[in-house]
């Protein structure tokens, strides 16, 4: 009787992972870059191209990089909870324009609204490399040190947002 | 008649529409130096790309892969080892880029997991046949069994 029972421990065992397997998102890949230093880099201004932006800038801040582009079907869900975020004044918020063209993204800003401190632009992808990016929207909290705190992979949900990063940001602002 | 001119139609289109694919990919710049380009191949089918994630980057034609390979490609130009290049990527995105994970704590399911499940299935199957021989040599037939036996065999034939 105990040796029949063998078998179905085994399917219960494999069940359980299985099962589990479907709750993860294979798409998330952790960064290695969270804890470390933000990658630095002088890039563009989306309004003022002559003008240069850099994450060193904002040291002293904690604040939002978030990577986006106005051919990205997933940056625009994220937008309206974006430009909420900035008009709450909580955390700061810098754009990297990733892979675009001027014009367009510029229209994008106007069209939908702008939630952006300021934005630099990513034309060639270079930084997107250096910050581990493999699909916009992704975004880095950073914090006054300018070491990278979290990482959020894929578009900013309301979830996330009040179970992660507000209370993150609320704590790297203490200290 | 409508149907066959569309048929044409639609053949043309797909001929141009291949072709101007095909230009587009060939547009991208290519290093002479042939040492280069054989160490841009040999990483690349080493390293995954993120986007399509069974895919190489050599295998892939999405476009964070064709600039992976193109930085890559650079890096090799100006001299650096494998090793090297493959931890500048690792830096940025993790193991996960690595099709061979190295072995370290939070990897040593994934590398002696198998044989450890062969060890035990071995183990397991070897204690089953040696209690299966074990029992048969402990019970041999009884007399009353064996005429039985006998008597049901010659009944048969």
């Amino acid at each position: 009787m105990k040796r029949a029972l063998i078998p179905l421990a085994l399917f219960l065992v494999v069940a359980g992972f299985l099962f589990r397997g479907l709750y993860l998102d294979p798409r998330e890949v952790p960064s290695p870059l969270v804890g470390k230093p933000a990658p630095q880099f002088s890039l563009p201004r989306l309004d003022d191209p002559t003008k240069t932006i850099s994450p060193k800038e904002m040291l002293g801040k904690v604040w939002l990089l978030n990577t986006w582009a106005s051919w990205c079907p997933a940056c625009k869900d994220e937008h309206p909870l974006l430009v909420e975020l900035s008009k709450s004044g909580f955390v700061p918020i810098i754009g990297l324009d990733y892979k675009d063209t001027n014009p367009e993204a510029q229209q994008w800003l106007v069209e939908a609204g702008n939630p952006y401190v300021a934005n630099a632009v990513d034309a060639d992808g270079r930084v997107g490399i250096d910050y581990g990016v493999y699909g916009v929207p992704e975004t880095y909290l950073i914090d006054k040190k300018g070491v990278i705190a979290y990482k959020q992979i894929g578009p900013i949900t309301i979830e996330a947002l009040r179970d992660k990063i507000i209370p993150l940001v609320k704590k790297l602002q203490t200290q | 008649m409508k149907l066959n001119q569309f048929v044409k139609l639609l053949v043309v289109f797909c001929l141009t529409y291949t072709a101007s694919t095909w230009a587009a990919q060939e547009a991208r710049p290519m290093q002479d130096n042939a040492a280069v380009e054989a160490q841009v191949q040999r990483l690349s089918t080493e390293l995954r790309c993120l986007v399509c994630q069974n895919q190489t980057l050599a295998d892939s034609h999405a476009e964070l892969a064709e600039d992976l390979k193109q930085e890559i490609r650079e890096m090799a130009a100006k001299g650096m080892t494998d090793q090297a290049i493959i931890d500048y990527l690792v830096e940025r995105y993790g193991d996960f880029v690595r099709y061979r994970p190295p072995l370290k704590a939070s990897t040593v399911l994934l590398w002696v997991g198998p044989f450890a499940l062969l060890l035990a299935g071995g183990f397991g199957l070897f204690l089953k046949l040696r209690g299966r021989q074990k029992m048969n040599a402990e019970a041999p037939l009884s007399e009353e069994e064996a005429r039985k036996v006998n008597e049901l065999l010659n009944k048969e034939s």
